[in-house]
């Protein structure tokens, strides 16, 4: 582990400031007022995270001190690595430049993939925006809900994804720890390819993120084509998995392994799916700022944040961007930030070997 | 229904969601003249703006500027010879020829009202459409998507010219290309040598402005003078007009096959151009003016590519998934405006879909008629010295390639592209048939892929499939059944073979054996993967491999270096032209520049070198250009909020923006 010493600093003064932090005081001596922050997004013009900066990027604007002009600076490119890269080998630590990384960001660092650059451990998170979904079978293979998914054993599904190393890693991991026999199709562009592919009747399990789900999935299930089989679920503050305040009614994945299995899932297995399914959703997209940051932007920053989302027009206007789901800021985030972003060595070595040796992936 | 339908045009009908339409046509007009900048740039600068602006009027403004692209990219694809966008290609076969014969207007004329048939009808079928289309998208798995990538790839027998191998060989090629990157299959990556750049694949639009763009320019800058001769667009408006009525069921039946590709998800809009040409051609009963100036070459893409928006809008609408990377970002806007796509927009939602249909058709109404009176000013262009015009298309260019990743990267690709596609076209290997490989290159894969891991080896007995199979067969046949003697049926997309037979014959064969070592090389990188990933490559090169081999023994023992024989530069040396490479050396010179001082500072010194050694033009006359130019592209960048690609300078000097 190497860390500087600077960075350490921020760490630690970014983590004083969890608790009882006094943004007034704070923001006194801050002000951006007539400046402009650039918020990178590593992933092209028009995607999910675009998308999620875009809508959020006014309020910032009007809840920093001396409200700053917040544009959105697009760095696309090797599946959100090299923008990364980029922003940490270059990004001041002014509070001019923040980035949005997403789960595709995270995926990567967790294996240890070797182009990345960036250390989570460095980056200090002032928002934290969780995300959803739920996994759904057809009607036709008479499973009711996740009590019944032993109906399953001795029959193939088929899975469409976006490859081994995509957010559909979470999928995947999620299906080895229920002891599903899933074959995955790789090589889909986005999930609403796979739900093509269910609808098609090409692929038998599929899973949607919440918005596409309501939109997309629930006339399937009122139609009586699909049945809703268990959420992803999400992270309180202590990094419990909690169920998805979306679907209150059903059961998020743990308690899904329950139901078949009739006791707690552990074990290295389930650890690594703890920690990409909590880069993947629980907390798929952090805000962050650069290494070394000073305590009181840090301050502002999450101050800031935790007044965009408190904005009324901000809940109103939310929409399908941010869903149901609450946004973590202040306090909440540290220990959701560290669920998503670190995996233990057992359980990185362990996924590590499962994708070269089922997938033919290289490290 | 119909009361849906009415209050969405009454309600689109007012002033205020008159003019956003307008302001979103307007936008439209000029990214589409600027070459390389399609949908994506232009949605792009307009997406800041939607936060808190009322749905129609907003939907107003994103569908005005989506419609009009595929019009008016048509003006640099006929009066330059570069396509304006991605849809435009293939019209730069019959279009630019035909306005260097001085019927540059009959052409314009006869392709915005082919795009004006093509839009409405696109829009036509959308509200047709848009209540049943879930079932017929839902039938479309990937077993039938790969029939399609085969179908697009048998349009390759078409566009080959005098010599099928060199075709097959350059469609090869293309596929190689399009394989650098992820495999499908596995993720594995291949020939990517470790660059995070290459990763992603090269970018679309760097391939095809280095294509098409790089080798037009410079053969225009070795022309000298002026593009037109006499610099007018000559007086065939009317007989444009009077084209198009007399094709007005082929502008109809390529408006059907535009609407139908664009709406099925997953192929992807890139190819409908040259899929509406290969269909011109192989109906066609004379086919000796295709390639040298046939009215019907340009009714036929500019009538398919108009249409594909309304059909792309179909399953951008019903399902969420976007056709191509326009309409990606276009869901984008929607999901910003609050709306989500899905079944509700044929149900609930109609009012929304049927704001978007009318807007559809309104723009493309409004936007022909704007191009066609823009027209005669913007043709003026032409009368322009070229020394003159080509920084300015350089630069352009260049600012296009670098929207794909926005780094120093994309202008070395650029440099690249554009360095095979001098080649290409100085040897006549068809550059379009190598686009149609690189395009369908990743799809095909995946498809093949998924279909037989979806349904097994099987799949080719879907009905869907059989037919798609049997209309590829028939393309085929159509393609090659007159390719007996020196007659019809040979499009030349690369210049006329007999003015290009060269008597020295070893540039060419050197040429031959650089393509047949990269397929060797696609082998053998090929074989370092796992099976499934590495079956397309190595299978493509093979084939491709093969082909050279064909062109190669036919230049070596066919009479005179046989159908193969061509050389572009026998007929230039002879006509005492100036060599191609100082024109590369200049746009190399372009890059270098960028690498070492930046965008901003690179583009300044390529500007004041070019006009005052090239262009020759004073001191003054060469800074108020410049000036031009920069602030031109500075302004721009503001709007998209780019940071320029930085160089050396840029390493070790913080510099203020947009210097930076």
């Amino acid at each position: 582990m190497k860390l500087s010493r600077r960075g350490l600093l921020a760490a630690t003064a970014a983590a004083g400031l969890g608790g009882r932090a006094t943004p007034a005081a704070a923001q006194s001596n801050v002000s951006f007022a007539g400046r402009t922050v650039e918020w990178v997004i590593p992933f092209a013009v028009g995607g999910g995270s675009d998308v999620w900066a875009r809508f959020l990027a006014p309020y910032l604007s009007r809840h920093l001190p001396g409200r700053p002009t917040v544009v959105i600076r697009n760095v696309p490119g090797g599946g959100s690595i090299t923008g990364t890269n980029e922003f940490v080998a270059r990004a001041r630590p002014d509070g001019l430049s923040i980035i949005g990384t997403s789960g595709s960001t995270q995926v990567p660092y967790l294996l240890g993939d070797p182009r990345v650059r960036y250390d989570y451990r460095k980056l200090i998170p002032v928002l934290v925006s969780p995300t959803g979904g739920v996994v759904y079978l057809p009607a036709r293979l008479g499973v009711a809900n996740a009590s019944e998914l032993g109906k399953l054993r001795g029959q193939q599904l088929v899975y469409a994804s976006q490859g081994p190393t995509s957010l559909d890693i979470v999928p995947m991991l999620a299906f080895l720890v229920l002891g599903l026999d899933v074959r995955h199709v790789f090589g889909l562009r986005g999930r609403g390819e796979g739900r093509l592919a269910f609808e098609r009747g090409e692929a038998t399990i599929d899973y949607q993120t919440t918005s596409a789900y309501l939109t997309n999935v629930v006339p399937l299930v009122r139609a009586g084509n699909a049945v809703p089989i268990f959420s992803w679920g999400v992270l309180d503050r202590d990094g419990n998995v909690q169920r998805d305040p979306t679907f209150p009614d059903l059961p998020h994945f743990v308690e899904a392994y329950e139901m078949m299995h009739g006791r707690q899932p552990s074990g290295t297995e389930f650890n690594a799916y703890l920690a990409f399914f909590g880069s993947g959703f629980a907390a798929q997209k952090p805000v962050l700022l650069p290494e070394g940051t000073p305590r009181p932007i840090v301050a502002a920053y999450r101050k800031a944040f935790e007044d965009a989302v408190a904005d009324p027009e901000l809940q109103a206007g939310k929409g399908e961007v941010l869903g149901e789901y609450e946004q973590a800021v202040g306090d909440g985030i540290e220990r959701l930030y560290e669920v998503a972003t670190t995996i233990d060595l057992e359980a990185r070595n362990w996924v590590r070997n499962h994708l070269a040796t089922n997938h033919n992936v290289r490290f | 229904m119909l009361t849906t339908l009415f209050d969405a045009l009454a309600n689109l009908l007012t002033l205020t969601h008159l003019s956003f339409l307008m302001v979103g046509v307007l936008l439209g007009l000029v990214v589409g003249v600027l070459p390389g900048l399609g949908g994506i740039a232009g949605l792009s600068l307009l997406l800041p703006f939607l936060y808190g602006m009322d749905t129609v009027s907003a939907l107003a403004m994103l569908i005005g500027l989506v419609a009009v692209i595929p019009t008016s990219d048509t003006f640099t694809s006929v009066l330059m010879g570069i396509p304006g966008s991605s849809a435009s290609q293939a019209t730069v076969l019959d279009g630019f020829p035909l306005a260097k014969q001085g019927e540059a207007a009959r052409a314009l004329a006869a392709a915005f009202s082919a795009s004006l048939i093509g839009g409405v009808f696109g829009a036509l079928v959308l509200s047709g459409f848009v209540v049943i289309a879930r079932p017929l998208i839902l039938s479309f798995g990937s077993a039938e998507l790969f029939m399609l990538t085969l179908f697009g790839l048998s349009m390759v027998g078409v566009l080959s010219g005098s010599s099928l191998a060199k075709g097959v060989a350059a469609a090869a090629l293309g596929l190689c290309f399009g394989m650098i990157g992820a495999a499908p299959a596995t993720g594995e990556y291949r020939m990517e040598f470790g660059s995070l750049y290459l990763m992603d694949g090269v970018p679309l639009v760097v391939v095809a402005l280095g294509l098409f763009a790089v080798p037009e320019i410079i053969d225009l800058l070795r022309g000298g003078a002026t593009i037109a001769g006499d610099g007018r667009l000559g007086r065939g408006w009317w007989d444009g007009l009077r084209d198009t009525w007399r094709h007005r069921w082929l502008s109809l039946r390529c408006a059907g096959l535009g609407a139908i590709i664009g709406a099925i998800p997953g192929l992807g809009g890139s190819v409908v151009d040259w899929i509406a040409y290969g269909h011109v051609v192989q109906t066609s009963k004379d086919r000796s003016r295709f390639g040298k100036g046939d009215i019907r070459g340009v009714i036929a893409p500019e009538s398919a590519n108009n249409a594909k928006e309304g059909g792309g809008l179909l399953p951008t609408l019903l399902f969420g998934i976007p056709g191509s990377g326009s309409m990606a970002i276009f869901l984008a806007g929607m999901i910003l405006l609050g709306l989500q796509p899905g079944p509700a927009m044929a149900e609930r939602s109609l009012d929304v879909t049927y704001t978007i249909i009318w807007s559809l058709a309104l723009a493309n109404v409004l936007g022909a008629g704007l191009c066609i009176a823009l027209a005669p000013g913007i043709a003026r262009l032409t009368t322009v010295r070229y020394a003159l015009v080509a920084p300015f298309m350089l630069m352009v260019i260049a600012f296009a390639a670098f929207q794909a990743s926005r780094s120093l990267n994309d202008l070395l690709a650029l440099l690249a592209m554009g360095l095979l596609g001098v080649l290409l076209k100085r040897f006549g290997w068809p550059r379009p048939a190598f686009l149609i490989g690189f395009v369908l290159s990743v799809l095909a894969e995946t498809y093949l892929y998924q279909a037989v891991q979806f349904a097994g080896w099987g799949f080719i007995t879907r009905p869907l499939v059989l037919a798609i199979l049997a209309i590829t067969l028939v393309s085929l046949w159509l393609g090659l059944r007159s390719r007996g003697g020196d007659g019809a049926g040979k499009v030349e997309t690369e210049g006329q073979a007999g003015a290009a037979r060269a008597a020295v014959l070893w540039p060419q064969v050197a040429f031959a054996l650089l393509v047949l070592a990269l397929f060797g090389f696609a082998i053998q990188q090929g074989l370092q993967n796992s099976f499934l990933a590495a079956i397309f490559p190595v299978g493509a090169a093979a084939v491709g491999g093969a082909a050279t081999l064909a062109v190669l023994a036919t230049l070596a023992w066919g009479p005179g270096g046989g159908a193969a024989n061509f050389d572009a530069e026998a007929e230039a040396a002879r006509s005492g032209q100036a060599s191609p490479w100082r024109f590369m050396a200049w746009l190399a010179g372009f890059v270098g520049g960028v690498a070492l001082a930046g965008f901003v500072l690179g583009l300044a010194a390529f500007f004041l070198a070019f006009l005052r050694v090239e262009a020759r033009t004073s001191w003054p006359h060469a800074a108020v250009l410049t000036l031009a130019a920069v602030g031109f592209v500075v302004a721009l960048a503001h709007f998209l909020n780019l940071v320029f690609p930085g160089g050396l300078l840029q390493h070790l000097a913080d510099l203020p923006w947009p210097l930076r």
